[in-house]
């Protein structure tokens, strides 16, 4: 199993936990990632924002480098994902974009290259079967709630991943290590996505309420598999200790760190340093010394 | 109740949303699904599913103004629980579009001033560079102080990084945004 891997912005940053995490449970795997030369910024939510052919310009011009390889592209970030996802809608079915996305690019390109994320490839590929009979440690007695928030699923028509109200990859993956995936209503809520330093205010008060919800279904953790998700998620619980007096404590872990637990990789290699919210408890309930 | 002034050259801000967001607005019949599912309703004065019908019964750019234009996080839940099927969110980016680009008053917050720091830096490196695009917004908002007691731990954790990484193909993005500040105002 081969893949172009396009690791996006947050993983030289907020998200070095989630690469560190992806490029460790891709080797246990035998999944061969290669991070195309020269990848650039998806564009993120600034660029829809702003304007539409930029939107679908800047993932374009990853695609078509990648379009060379002759592989598929993976991406871990749902952000990203998502960007490259519409952008390669946005272009194969509407020729004005894609001849003004072709002209900022300065090369031919009609939106064809696969997209596929991380998960996609893990659940696909790899199969639940072979994941669970890579299984060296348990996650037996541990709670997750898998939440998947706004990108991975949404609009469906073009991401098509999943189930868009109701989806189960992430919580699959929980139970093929040994995991307890609870039920729970907000893995399809908004976390407030990239408004995190603009309004503050609105990732806060969506925050709480996601927040709330996990802890009063009874979640050790919450799985994610998003960078904006987890930041809004995890760095933001010491604001809204402040502003409401509520302290969860409650850790915010990738998806990807708690398969590489399954498969007996220790927590440094997966990045559970970088948590805000310590994930010494659920170290502790996988019976793993935090230091590992 | 919903009071709509037309300006007075009887302009509609209906034909420029759906020229920019390619979208057909007509089919709308108030269902008002978009507004139950939004998590931001609660926190706005105007909720999607009224602006939806303000711009049927022809507002004008007074509809810019409204908070959720800048309250709205593109979650896309609107988009994916339409039942006819429009994506309400395309509307909403254009609705921002056209607030910049016709000078609607500013609302709270500072999204616009955000992005802009955000793509100058993707513009500049290639890639995003936090640090020099939180300092350019925080300049920008005057609020120096916000989320910086969280700094020290993030950089030692390596969660933002001080150098910028220089590995991307910047030449190919420059020429992304040359094009794309070139063709601003056509048809898109």
């Amino acid at each position: 199993m081969r893949y172009a891997y396009y690791p996006g912005c947050s993983a030289e940053s907020t998200a070095r936990d989630m690469h560190q995490s992806t490029l460790a449970v891709a080797s246990a795997l035998g999944i061969e990632m290669i991070e195309p030369k020269g990848w650039t910024c998806c564009g993120a939510t600034a660029g829809h924002q702003t304007d539409r052919v930029l939107a679908a310009s800047l993932p374009a011009a990853n695609l078509v480098k990648i379009q060379d390889t002759g592989l598929e592209c993976i991406v871990n970030c749902a952000a990203c994902y998502n960007r490259m996802k519409v952008a390669n809608h946005e272009i194969s079915t509407d020729s004005v974009i894609r001849r003004s996305v072709c002209d900022a690019i300065g090369r031919d390109y009609d939106g064809s290259v696969k997209v596929r994320h991380f998960i996609e490839v893990l659940l696909e590929d790899v199969g639940l079967e072979t994941i669970g009979n890579a299984v060296k440690r348990s996650l037996n007695g541990l709670k997750a709630a898998c939440y998947y928030g706004c990108l991975l699923v949404r609009p469906p028509e073009v991401v098509k991943f999943d189930d868009p109200e109701n989806p189960t990859s992430l919580d699959r993956l929980v139970t093929a290590i040994g995991g307890e995936s609870i039920d729970w209503p907000y893995k399809v809520e908004c976390c407030g996505g990239g408004l995190s330093f603009s309004r503050t205010d609105v990732v806060i008060e969506l925050a709480n309420s996601i927040l709330g919800m996990a802890e009063s279904a009874g979640a050790d953790c919450i799985a994610v598999s998003c960078p904006m998700c987890q930041v809004n998620l995890d760095l933001r619980q010491q604001d809204i200790k402040k502003q409401t007096g509520k302290n969860y404590q409650m850790p915010v872990v990738y998806i990807t760190q708690l398969l590489g637990l399954g498969l007996g990789i220790s927590p440094a290699k997966l990045g559970f340093n970088k948590l805000m919210v310590s994930a010494s408890g659920v170290l502790e309930k996988v019976k793993i010394n935090s230091n590992g | 109740m919903i009071t709509i002034k037309k300006t007075k050259t009887g302009e509609t801000l209906k034909d420029a949303v759906e020229e920019i967001s390619g979208v057909d607005l007509s089919v709308c019949f108030q269902c008002k699904k978009c507004s139950s599912g939004c998590p931001v309703a609660k926190l706005t004065k105007s909720p999607p599913s009224e602006i939806m019908r303000r711009l049927h019964l022809g507002a004008g750019n007074k509809l810019l103004e409204s908070d959720i234009v800048w309250t709205c996080v593109s979650c896309e839940t609107c988009s994916a629980r339409c039942p006819m099927g429009i994506d309400v969110a395309a509307i909403m980016d254009a609705l921002r579009k056209l607030a910049l680009d016709r000078g609607a008053s500013k609302q709270e917050g500072n999204v616009p001033l955000f992005n802009r720091a955000f793509l100058k830096t993707v513009e500049i490196f290639g890639r995003t560079y936090e640090i020099a695009m939180i300092a350019a917004y925080k300049l920008g908002t005057g609020k120096l102080m916000n989320d910086t007691e969280k700094f020290p731990t993030m950089l030692k954790k390596g969660k933002i990084s001080l150098i910028p990484s220089l590995g991307g193909d910047r030449k190919t993005v420059r020429r992304i945004f040359k094009k794309t500040k070139q063709n601003k105002g056509t048809k898109v």
